[in-house]
């Protein structure tokens, strides 16, 4: 793809996702759903970040979500109605979870990393769980609201307007893709990619493969966190569903329905993820097979996801 | 209290044979395939679900014997028309697979035989406690362990003196050599996927006439699997069942003395491990990588 053409693909993105609510609405959707998107859309972008640019598969990243969720909720029902500092809180939480965790299990490879990564995602989930006089248990946490925001330059009212949140949403999603992107394309970008095409050959390199490694990790988890604060904020509520295993799932879905080798696909992936959930939970009580037939029909037809499976029409 | 300790020892113990015996399965498939069987929780449903239908017909002892084999029939099935497909790849495209099977497994449970949870009849001499004094001995829990134990010394004993047990053990080091030998691996490695099946089967049947019957029954059982075979060691099987025990034990104690943690207790014995002994108890040095 030459660079011009890149532009305009980048440019025309941004330009669907600026217009969501508005087409998705006119699609038969809702902003809600519009928001859902972008959200779900960044967790699995920063999935993809550990695992289609580092090689590294983690299926435990709903932990970190759902920390960000109950960090931010927690925040402003226990401490102070202010969605800023909720958020705040919730990406400390995540991220700092995940610079302690990924410090255990960061010596550790492939399937082995997969199922530690899978075990201690459910730990978080059991607190959640049985913690109920503070998380409130299965039935989850409420009793609060996403609050307004209050900028040097006025009031955003992101409580009472669906839109906009979802522009407080896409905003939140630009600034970290925009971080995501900047890191990849820095030295040390290119490093994580070095250790994934070849992780003997880095080490022999002199790269100190496990340091970077973890600082993937914890970078993967902290945006994944975001995605998480947000998420619990879209909804206003959140329950242990949100760092179960299924969850860690759906974001590995998304991002190989999407595409792993490419930076947007797991967007693609996401998108088609949600709505497909939202279309086929709203119609039939067997969800759960449907969603379970996508995994098998991606894993066993379209491995390489609907982006690389366009690209490789492309180059033929 | 002591009678409440040793009553929730004993209690662990039976969970932690519950764990074990799911665990080897799993550790079985993934030391030779290199699959993260995620669906063995759906089979370890269907297993108990099919004894629970076969039951009228063929009775208690029947459905113990036809229901583990019918699963790991059906497992047969599914490693060749699916998983077999995945060898060689990426493991995270066969972990996606088993995932959305187990859904499509749970799934299915509840659509055939409801939401709801069923009771699953057991001989009624079973069911009798053994001692007044120690309650918690019923019959069917000192025959539950038994059963297990039965089942993990006859898995020993195939993996030891059997052709086929020789040859899953020779895979699970070095598959090309065994490959090379003139053993078709196919054939091996779905025999061994269908070995792996059975004991979930055979769990399920069991774990039916502890806690009755759930299409969730699977999953609520499948990540302390994962733990015992971390806490264990990959790659060993005497340490997947040490490390099944273990858990169960451990939060067995621990539901005497802070019930809210008993299923957190398993995860730190797994930070612990992983921190003090990353290869697991019983783990080989050099599997990690």
């Amino acid at each position: 793809m030459t660079a011009s053409r890149r532009h305009a693909a980048l440019a025309l993105l941004w330009l669907a996702l600026l217009t969501m609510p508005f087409w998705m609405k006119a699609m038969g959707g809702y902003t809600e759903l519009a928001s859902r998107v972008v959200v779900m859309g960044l967790a699995a972008m920063a999935l993809n970040f550990l695992l289609g640019f580092t090689g590294t598969l983690s299926f435990g990243h709903a932990a970190y979500f759902g920390l960000g969720a109950y960090g931010a909720g927690m925040t402003l029902k226990y401490l102070v109605p202010s969605t800023g500092l909720g958020m705040l809180v919730g990406i400390a939480v995540g991220t700092l979870a995940a610079a302690l965790i990924g410090a255990l299990i960061i010596r550790l490879r492939g399937t082995y990393f997969a199922m530690v990564t899978i075990a201690f995602g459910q730990v978080f989930y059991f607190i959640s769980f049985r913690w109920n006089t503070v998380t409130g248990g299965d039935d989850g946490l409420t009793g609060w609201r996403r609050e307004p925001l209050h900028l040097p330059w006025g009031s955003f009212d992101i409580q009472g307007s669906d839109t906009a949140f979802y522009y407080f949403a896409l905003a939140c999603f630009a600034v970290a893709v925009g971080i995501m992107a900047a890191l990849l394309r820095s030295p040390f970008g290119r490093t994580l990619l070095a250790i994934r095409e070849n992780e003997r050959r880095a080490r022999f390199l002199g790269i100190a493969v496990e340091r970077h490694l973890w600082l993937s990790f914890v970078i993967s988890c902290c945006m994944v966190s975001v995605a998480g604060t947000l998420y619990a904020l879209l909804n206003n509520f959140t329950d242990p569903r949100a760092l179960r295993w299924d969850m860690s799932g759906n974001f590995v879905i998304m991002a190989v329905l999407g595409g792993m080798r490419s930076f947007w696909g797991p967007l693609f992936g996401a998108a088609i993820f949600v709505v497909l959930q939202d279309f086929v939970s709203s119609h039939t009580e067997n969800w759960m097979s449907i969603v379970g037939l996508i995994f098998v029909a991606v894993v066993l037809f379209f491995p390489r996801g609907v982006l690389g499976l366009l690209r490789s029409r492309g180059n033929q | 209290m002591q009678q409440l300790i040793l009553f929730n020892i004993f209690n662990g113990l039976i969970v932690g044979a519950f764990y074990a015996l799911m665990a080897l399965g799993l550790s079985l498939i993934l030391n030779l395939s290199g699959v993260i069987n995620f669906a063995h929780g759906g089979f370890l449903a269907l297993g108990a679900y099919l004894a629970y239908s076969l039951m009228p017909a063929v009775g208690f002892w029947g459905a113990l014997v036809l229901a583990p084999l019918l699963t790991a029939a059906i497992g047969l099935a599914v490693e060749r028309l699916m998983i077999r497909r995945l060898y060689g790849r990426d493991p995270l495209y066969s972990l996606l697979l088993t995932f959305g099977l187990a859904y499509i497994l749970e799934d299915t449970t509840r659509y055939i035989w409801g939401a709801q949870s069923l009771p699953y009849p057991i001989p009624a001499w079973l069911t009798r406690p053994l001692s007044s004094e120690y309650f918690f001995l019923t019959g069917y829990r000192l025959f539950m362990v038994a059963l297990v134990a039965l089942a993990v010394a006859a898995l020993f004993i195939i993996l030891r003196y059997t052709r086929l047990g020789m040859r899953i053990r020779a895979g699970t080091l070095d598959l090309e050599t065994v490959s090379a030998l003139g053993v078709n691996v196919r054939v091996l490695r779905n025999l061994n996927f269908g070995l792996g099946i059975y004991l979930a089967g055979l769990a399920g049947v069991l774990a039916a006439g502890m806690l009755g019957l759930q299409p969730t029954i699977g999953t609520s059982l499948i990540m302390p699997s994962f733990v015992a075979i971390i806490v264990g060691g990959l790659g060993s099987l005497p340490g997947t069942l040490l490390g099944g025990l273990l858990i169960g034990i451990a939060s067995g104690i621990t539901t005497v003395f802070y019930p809210s943690a008993t299923e957190a207790v398993m995860y730190v014995m797994m930070g612990l491990v992983l921190l003090l002994r990353p290869r697991g108890l019983l783990g080989e040095e050099g599997r990690v990588q």
